[in-house]
């Protein structure tokens, strides 16, 4: 006997649906970018985690500017570059709570490069969330700190390069280095399985910071479609044929000891 | 034999008709419509339906999370 489609569209055959800690306003961001993805992955975290209630996300400067609008928990919105500041007063005046930033490449690689490694270098105990697209991508393609040598933006429409502008800005392996990490990775949100990578790596930053020992850094590689001029499925693609030789995924810092 | 059937139920209104979840499918069973919806996306749909495991590749690569996925074990004679 054949199955009709209504016979499995029934509440408790449910699998997967949107967590309900992301509110109905429909992103603002452009079809294909990975923010949404990655706003979808922590608050899925938090719902797993239980701390809706004990969670402070700190909103950038650029195109998730709005993710206050989005995730259904308390935020802040920080001025360009300053959210790990913001966030190292938050975390210190409410040592209980679960204090994350979320940032772009233009906020946290560019302006923000002083909070960032400061933060970083002192060992405050909150996660970043690091968006990496190699552009800007809100104020209109400009080039960024982590534009790829060659590549395309606005500011440089031949290319990036090198002689004039250096080197693209690896912060994941610089912070790295510092004492003050904890907990440094690495990942992407173009496909199914990196997601799921991406979301435990999520996981780990919860739990890591659970036991203030350190900052923990998640870089997500990303797409920006309309700043690439791509669409969403060939920007996925130039993203794992230039960005991942150049910022390759996986665990930089792993803390020895710790067992989650 | 046991077998699992899927489905999914897009959010025609919030699709942005991106396309990341048609090559996300592992059954090819979803594709961009060629009707527009409010907002004059193309969204995604199920082609062949019946071809759906209920994997949930697609929902969790869904950047606006629009899709939800159903799955139930179906008995096939």
């Amino acid at each position: 006997m054949a199955m009709e489609i209504k016979d499995i569209i029934k509440p408790e055959n449910i699998v997967y649906r949107r967590t309900p800690l992301l509110t109905d306003k429909p992103l603002s961001y452009c079809p294909g970018c990975g923010h949404g993805t990655i706003h979808r992955l922590i608050m899925e975290v938090v719902e797993e985690m239980n701390i809706q209630d004990k969670t402070i996300g700190i909103a950038p400067v650029g195109c998730s500017v709005l993710a206050y609008e989005f995730m259904d928990i308390d935020m802040q919105q920080a001025a360009h570059g300053r959210a790990t500041a913001l966030a190292t007063a938050i975390k210190r005046l409410l040592p209980d709570r679960f204090v994350f930033t979320y940032q772009g490449d233009g906020d946290l690689a560019a302006i923000g490069t002083a909070e960032t490694i400061h933060a970083c270098n002192r060992g405050e105990n909150f996660i970043i969330f690091f968006v990496n697209n190699g552009i800007y991508g809100m104020t209109g393609g400009q080039m960024a700190p982590t534009t790829l040598p060659g590549m395309k933006a606005s500011t440089c429409p031949f290319g990036r390069d090198t002689k004039i502008m250096g080197n693209p800005l690896k912060i994941t392996e610089l912070v790295a280095q510092l004492q003050g990490t904890y907990y440094v990775t690495r990942q992407a949100v173009h496909t199914p399985n990196a997601v799921r990578k991406a979301k435990k790596a999520v996981r780990n930053a919860f739990e890591y910071s659970k036991h203030n020992k350190g900052l923990c850094f998640v870089e997500f590689v990303s797409n920006c479609n309309s700043g690439w001029k791509m669409n969403a499925v060939q920007a996925n693609k130039w993203m794992e044929e230039n960005m991942f030789p150049y910022y390759p995924l996986g665990d930089i810092k792993v803390p020895q000891s710790e067992k989650v | 034999m046991a077998k699992v059937r899927g489905a999914i139920v897009v959010d025609v209104e919030k699709c942005k008709g991106c396309g990341v979840c048609v090559p996300a499918c592992p059954q090819d069973v979803i594709q961009l419509a060629k009707e527009v919806n409010g907002k004059g996306y193309h969204y995604a749909y199920m082609h062949v339906p019946e071809e759906c495991t209920g994997c949930t590749n697609c929902a969790i690569v869904c950047p606006d999370g629009v899709i939800t996925v159903y799955r139930v074990k179906a008995e096939t004679v």
